[in-house]
């Protein structure tokens, strides 16, 4: 099957191993990642301000064109996901903002949320399976792993809808499928401080070396995450407690699909 | 702009309904940030709900507040405090000279490592 894919800025740059490793899985798994035309950056935190509406637009540009291709759009970097499925939210269900995004646009049929956003993860459990990714494994991991899930996948969960907020299994399920032990700890929902490292750098750095040394307390021999600027707060700011990857990297080298 | 049309705005940006708390903490209580803000996710509801605002334009806990939802998340009566410190932020950087990151300030903390996604989150975060 073909899925309109949405990269973001992360993925073209710093995060090519992440965009890299899930192209490659999900060729392995029958699933080709298409990505949409002319796509801009979503801004990379969604605008809460009623009045935000130009913040918007590029996320309904990447929605719109979706939806004029298959309907569904895949995102795989938490951020994107965030913002793009939250601007869906509005375009659906606040008339304002629809309303005026619309106006500005003027596209040939106004967007109104009709499509759906799937996060890479849910791909991999709703549309290709845990049980067919398991079938596919060549190279059981055999490890113990943290999943770092952060702020961005879960909250709020009202929106997002992706998992149990306060204890989520999604990543720990994979971590199953794909051979390897998961291990369960207290921070593993906790945000690691974000954006706010340009201007206050001990805030991300006080939090990032407690979520790993939270994994490491429970057994954790690495941790893994969905997001480039996660995996950049507690590779940089972690104090070197445990190895942090994408979850993809652990995917291809479970399905032996390493570049 | 007077003190209650100030105090209007803040309610109408943040689009959340702060005379619905029932000051149960909670917001605090779950908040990653709480111990670097000068003032917590739930005083920024009953500050705004009481007309304080004054003192929240003037707060340092703007930028510190992750908007990490966890508060949003945790409360009973579906107020959201970080929409509250986000309208209070949003506010602040829109008036002239205010903005919390100065471009002239990103070269020097730049590494070969940074994503892109931290420099565009705080842009849109500090900046107007």
């Amino acid at each position: 099957m073909k899925i309109s894919y949405y990269p973001g800025c992360t993925l073209r740059t710093k995060a090519k191993d992440l965009d890299d490793s899930a192209r490659l899985c999900a060729k392995a798994l029958g699933v080709e990642m298409e990505e949409i035309e002319n796509w801009q950056c979503c801004g990379a935190v969604y605008p809460m301000g009623t009045d935000e509406i130009a913040t918007k637009l590029s996320a309904v540009r990447a929605l719109d064109a979706a939806k004029h291709n298959g309907g569904k759009l895949l995102t795989l970097c938490s951020a994107c996901h965030n913002v793009i499925k939250r601007t869906n939210e509005d375009m659906k269900a606040d008339g304002d903002i629809c309303f005026r995004a619309n106006n500005y646009l003027k596209l040939d049929e106004p967007y109104k949320g009709e499509t759906e956003v799937l996060h890479y993860l849910e791909l991999l459990k709703n549309v290709v399976g845990f049980d067919n990714i398991k079938k596919a494994v060549v190279k059981p991991l055999n490890r113990k792993v943290g999943a770092y899930y952060g702020c961005l996948l879960l909250r709020p969960s009202g929106v997002m809808a992706f998992d149990n907020p306060e204890n989520p299994t999604i990543i720990e399920d994979f971590i199953r499928a794909i051979g390897g032990t998961p291990v369960v700890y207290p921070f593993r929902n906790e945000c690691c401080g974000a954006y706010v490292g340009l201007k206050n750098s001990e805030l991300p750095k006080k939090k990032s070396e407690k979520i790993l040394q939270s994994a490491k307390e429970k057994g954790a021999e690495e941790v893994i995450t969905a997001c480039p600027l996660c995996l950049y707060n507690l590779q940089t700011n972690g104090g070197n407690i445990l190895p942090v990857k994408y979850f993809t990297e652990l995917l291809a080298e479970a399905l032996g699909v390493q570049a | 702009m007077t003190r209650e049309e100030r105090i209007e705005n803040l309610n109408r940006l943040s689009g959340t309904d702060v005379k619905k708390c029932m000051k149960c903490g909670k917001c605090s209580g779950r908040c990653p940030a709480f111990k670097d803000m000068d003032i917590k996710p739930h005083q920024f509801v009953s500050m705004l709900a009481q007309g304080k605002v004054e003192e929240l334009l003037q707060c340092e806990a703007i930028w510190n507040c992750f908007s990490c939802m966890a508060c949003v998340e945790r409360c009973p009566r579906g107020v959201a405090p970080a929409a509250v410190v986000e309208a209070v932020r949003d506010t602040v950087v829109r008036m002239q000279g205010k903005n919390g990151i100065k471009a002239e300030e990103i070269p020097p903390i730049v590494d070969e490592l940074i994503p892109q996604q931290l420099l565009v989150s705080a842009y849109r975060k500090y900046n107007k």
